[in-house]
């Protein structure tokens, strides 16, 4: 029998636990274990960016990285990015509004990068938009839209809150 | 009729559960299912001699292992030929699982069931399979060598030989003032979604029924083929495809190996179970499209007027051919674009390799045709010395001569005649677009040392091939207008389009508007997604449908208004007396009274009971010839496909030292016809003129002489990031097509299609050295530097650089 390990992170604000093998991808365990079938698996070799999640704040590739690593870390996913209320984020509603998705495939792993690249820089010029997505493919848009959306989300994060879109 | 929503660019109604981590994509799916892994071949050419999967046994949560031995009947037959065409003389498919010979890296041997995937995956590494290596036959010249042979009965490695041919070329050519002969290539490229390929099976014992998901661009004929090899009727299997994370081409092959073996083993097992592609099978074991050599010999006049053109194409489609030589057909008679050529002769040779199948990748075979015509297009003009554009521009096919008629049979089997379009004003507005005629002085302007070249390309793109598609539209008792289409959605926002269509045509709120497509369930009949088709097959069979809905809705309703139906119309999902809003009834109620009950199950329903309605008793309560329920099915099948058209055009910079390649400024001019969604086709034309971009200077399958693919992976096959790709600058022309009740063309493919032949044209301008090549990386263009620096015949004349 595969020796099993107790992993407690939260997700999403909730404390979560799963028992499962070392070698039990972060993703996987995201995905499968605990139902979180929003991060999505593009490469399992930390190109693609699919599966980006964001543990403690920070974009990370969860292909890359064991569950068992991740144990008593903040994960948050594409799931968590709403209001607890369920009102979209504005990275969320950026992308709508822009048509910055088409398959939706990549669009999890975009959402947490940009959230992430937001919060560091609320105010990116063109190239630092360009280079801090340049870690994630999309095969539908030709990034056109979701450039767009980028710039979008850094307008509607520094308006005052509204509710609802 | 309501708020206009056909042609504006609503947002998508997809997007909500995309956004939130809520979309269904296959490998969401079956949570609970058993997980299957594949042994596959790691020889491009081999002989297998035995299989030991006894190292296997003893891995935990295994639960089987298949061989080609184990698969019954017609579960082990070759897969399917899917589209005969007299001229594949030599086609041959492969079996589900390998028997005996193995024909290319990564072709499936053994299929292994365990608990989850990490274990399968355990379970296949342990399955012993000896070879014995047979000599590769790998790119296009061994395979025309034949010095070895794919397949022992397929002689020459030649699987077809197609002619296309209006009028003598070669006599055309030999009395033309001015001649030229030269070679072309491009290289393999693929389709490459970010979600690869799944399937997912659940048996129903008790029923007898099989529920497959499958991560496909035509769940209908999954369906056909899984019944058949399986050998259920149509009605015990139903196949869903589910949110699909891009298909691009290929996932329209059917039935993959996948695809038959995981729903036999799920009824055998009975137990639910699902395959999940990684990324390294996908590159091995999906497919791959584009590479081809091109030999053109081109006559024309003093205005560089095409006189004849003979082409000899060389067509690499790996190892088996399932798809036909749908690739080869388009090629050859796309190849001729928006130009009106004297006589004409393609001669394509489809060869097999010990690679992977070549089959549709957005485009089809368009690329490569559009390639060979534009290059040959420049050649023209730096032989006479001439303007590039204006070359292109003696050529065209002007507005007047529509229907226009090339002489060749399409990819339909039907003519290959033009049905509108307005190619010199397409040509005007990218010139106009991109600044052609201002360049040469921008180019002098420039600081000394760079090197600015601009290129230009145009296309025509036959869309919405047959035979045909359906629609289905029921609108309930709430109000709600229920759309479905068997044909498949992998992000073309068809959930979106096809609601607007609907909303238009019934008048009622786009919000009230929900659609269904992929699922057997809701809809049976369906050929599937390809060929820049859906919008206009399903837009016009669910526009179809929904005027017999209208106007069933308005026979009930004028019987409740004591209206003539011809006074009536219908806004905001209420049908009312034209101009008197006060003489009306909601659709909703339209849709109780469609349907006489003898139960009332709540309030609305009461309306329709038998001691409600107040037909004459001399009267049926279904009237004859009526059918009870407010719905209708539409289908809608063309004579022939609608003819798309494009100009593209861009200005490179080209590093003197270390030969990168960066494109300054892309500009694309497209008619698609009428818009149903402005935004929704702006989209699809940035994705693939970024697909066209990877094409053109990044991506390529690096096959090694003994048949191993090197860049299987996204760190090696290098597809375009968001700094790779410029700002896509887009200018529209909308000529309707008078084929189809909506006048629209299909804009799915549009952006790949003349991207290599844009940028190959910008990279010569710019270095003054011949393009054959494509793609072209800054370590091909430094060698081609090196080439022409010792032989001038590489050198652009340097006089007409400019032009």
């Amino acid at each position: 029998m595969e020796e099993r390990f107790e992993v407690e992170l939260t997700v999403n604000g909730t404390p979560r636990t799963a028992s499962v093998p070392a070698r039990r991808l972060l993703s996987d365990f995201l995905r499968h274990d605990l139902g979180l079938t929003g991060t999505h698996v593009g490469c399992e070799h930390g190109v693609c960016g699919c599966c980006t999640v964001l543990l403690d704040g920070d974009p990370v590739r969860s292909c890359l990285m064991f569950a068992v690593t991740a144990a008593g870390h903040e994960v948050t996913t594409v799931e968590g990015l709403a209001a607890p209320d369920g009102t979209p984020s504005p990275v969320q509603r950026a992308f709508r509004e822009c048509h910055g998705l088409q398959c939706g495939f990549c669009t999890p792993g975009f959402l947490c990068t940009v959230t992430a690249l937001l919060r560091e820089n609320p105010r990116p010029s063109r190239d630092q938009v360009l280079e801090g997505i340049s870690g994630n493919l999309c095969r539908c848009t030709g990034y056109q839209n979701i450039v767009k959306s980028v710039h979008r989300a850094a307008d509607l994060l520094s308006e005052p809150a509204e509710p609802g879109e | 009729m309501g708020t206009r929503v056909f042609g504006e660019p609503v947002r998508r109604r997809e997007d909500g559960r995309f956004l939130t981590g809520r979309g269904r994509f296959l490998d969401d799916l079956g949570r609970g299912a058993l997980a299957a892994a594949f042994v596959r071949s790691p020889h491009a050419h081999a002989r297998i001699t035995d299989i030991d999967v006894s190292g296997a046994l003893d891995v935990e949560g295994l639960v089987a292992i298949y061989t080609w031995e184990d698969l019954p009947g017609r579960v082990g037959d070759p897969l399917p030929l899917l589209i005969p065409h007299p001229a594949l003389t030599h086609g041959r498919t492969g079996y589900p699982l390998a028997r005996d010979v193995v024909r290319h890296v990564g072709e499936p041997v053994a299929m292994v069931v365990a608990h989850d995937r990490y274990l399968a995956e355990d379970a296949a590494e342990r399955v012993h399979v000896e070879y014995e290596p047979l000599p590769p036959v790998v790119g296009i010249e061994a395979a025309a060598r034949a010095e070895h042979l794919v397949h022992d009965d397929v002689p020459g490695n030649v699987g077809a030989v197609l002619v296309q041919e209006t009028g003598d070329a070669a006599a055309a050519i030999d009395a033309a003032p001015h001649a030229l002969e030269f070679r072309l290539s491009i290289e393999r490229s693929a389709s490459t979604p970010l979600e690869g390929r799944g399937v997912y099976a659940r048996w129903d014992a008790d029923d007898g029924s099989l529920r497959v998901y499958s991560s496909t661009q035509t769940s209908t004929s999954v369906r056909a083929a899984i019944a058949a090899r399986l050998g259920l009727p149509n009605g015990k299997v139903e196949v869903v495809a589910p949110d699909v994370g891009g298909g691009f081409g290929v996932k329209i092959v059917h039935p993959w190996p996948e695809e038959v073996l995981v729903p036999w083993a799920a009824r055998l097992l009975d137990r639910e179970l699902k395959w999940t592609e990684d990324r390294r099978e996908h590159f091995v074991s999906a497919a791959h499209e584009r590479g081809q050599v091109q030999d053109v010999r081109v006559g024309f006049d003093d205005a560089g007027r095409v006189l004849g053109l003979d082409v000899r194409i060389r067509h690499d489609h790996g190892a088996y051919t399932p798809y036909g030589i749908i690739i080869p057909i388009v090629t050859s008679t796309q190849l001729l674009g928006p130009y009106k050529i004297g006589a004409y002769r393609a001669e394509v040779t489809s060869l097999y390799t010990n690679t992977l199948i070549v089959t549709p990748y957005r485009g089809a075979g368009r690329p490569q045709g559009v390639y060979c015509m534009e290059r040959t297009m420049d050649r023209i003009a730096r032989h006479l010395g001439r303007d590039r554009a204006d070359v292109r521009a003696a050529n065209l096919i002007q507005p007047d001569e529509f229907p226009y008629d090339q002489g060749l049979l399409f990819q339909d089997g039907r003519p290959l005649i033009y049905d509108s379009g307005d190619y010199p004003e397409l040509l005007r507005k990218a010139r106009e677009l991109i600044g052609w005629d201002g360049f040469a002085a921008e180019r002098a302007a420039a600081s000394r040392g760079r090197r600015l070249g601009i290129g230009l390309g145009l296309y025509v793109e036959g869309t919405g091939v047959g035979p045909y598609e359906g629609g289905h539209v029921e609108i309930d008792t709430a109000g709600r207008v229920h759309v479905s289409t068997g044909l498949t959605s992998q992000g073309q926002g068809h959930e979106t389009a096809f609601a607007q269509i609907a909303a238009a045509e019934l008048g009622v709120p786009l919000e009230d508007v929900h659609v269904t497509t992929g699922d057997t369930r809701r809809f049976g009949y369906a050929v599937g997604t390809f060929a820049s088709r859906a919008a206009v097959m399903s837009g016009n069979a669910i526009a179809l449908a929904c005027r017999k809905v209208r106007e069933k809705a308005l026979r009930i309703a004028a019987d409740a208004l004591e209206a003539d139906p011809r006074d009536l119309d219908v806004t905001d999902g209420v049908v009312h007396v034209r101009g008197d809003m006060s003489a009306s009834v909601p659709l909703r109620t339209v849709a109780v009274l469609s349907n006489p009950l003898r139960y009332a199950f709540d309030e609305e329903a009461a309306a329709a009971t038998q001691f409600a309605v107040g037909r004459p008793a001399t009267e049926p309560p279904v009237a004859s010839g009526e059918e009870p329920g407010l719905e209708g099915r539409g289908y809608y099948s063309p004579v022939r496909s609608t003819f798309a058209s494009g100009a593209h055009a861009a200005i490179v910079e080209v590093d003197p030292d270390t030969a990168e390649i960066a494109i300054l400024r892309y500009a694309v001019v497209h008619d698609c016809g009428r818009l149903i969604n402005p935004m929704v086709v702006e989209g699809q034309i940035h994705g693939g003129v970024a697909q066209g971009v990877g094409g053109a200077l990044y991506e390529r399958m690096a096959y090694d002489e003994s048949g191993q693919l090197l860049n299987a992976s996204f760190m090696d096959f290098l597809m375009p990031y968001a700094t790779e790709v410029p700002r896509i600058e887009t200018g529209h022309l909308e000529t309707p097509s008078p084929l189809n009740p909506l006048g629209i063309k299909g804009a799915g493919e549009a952006g790949v299609i003349p991207v290599s032949a844009v940028i190959a044209s910008a990279v010569e301008d710019a270095e003054g050295v011949r393009v054959d090549a494509m793609p072209i990386s800054p370590d091909d263009l430094h060698t081609l530097r090196l080439r022409a620096a010792d032989d001038p015949s590489l050198r652009v004349r340097e006089g007409a650089r400019t032009g």
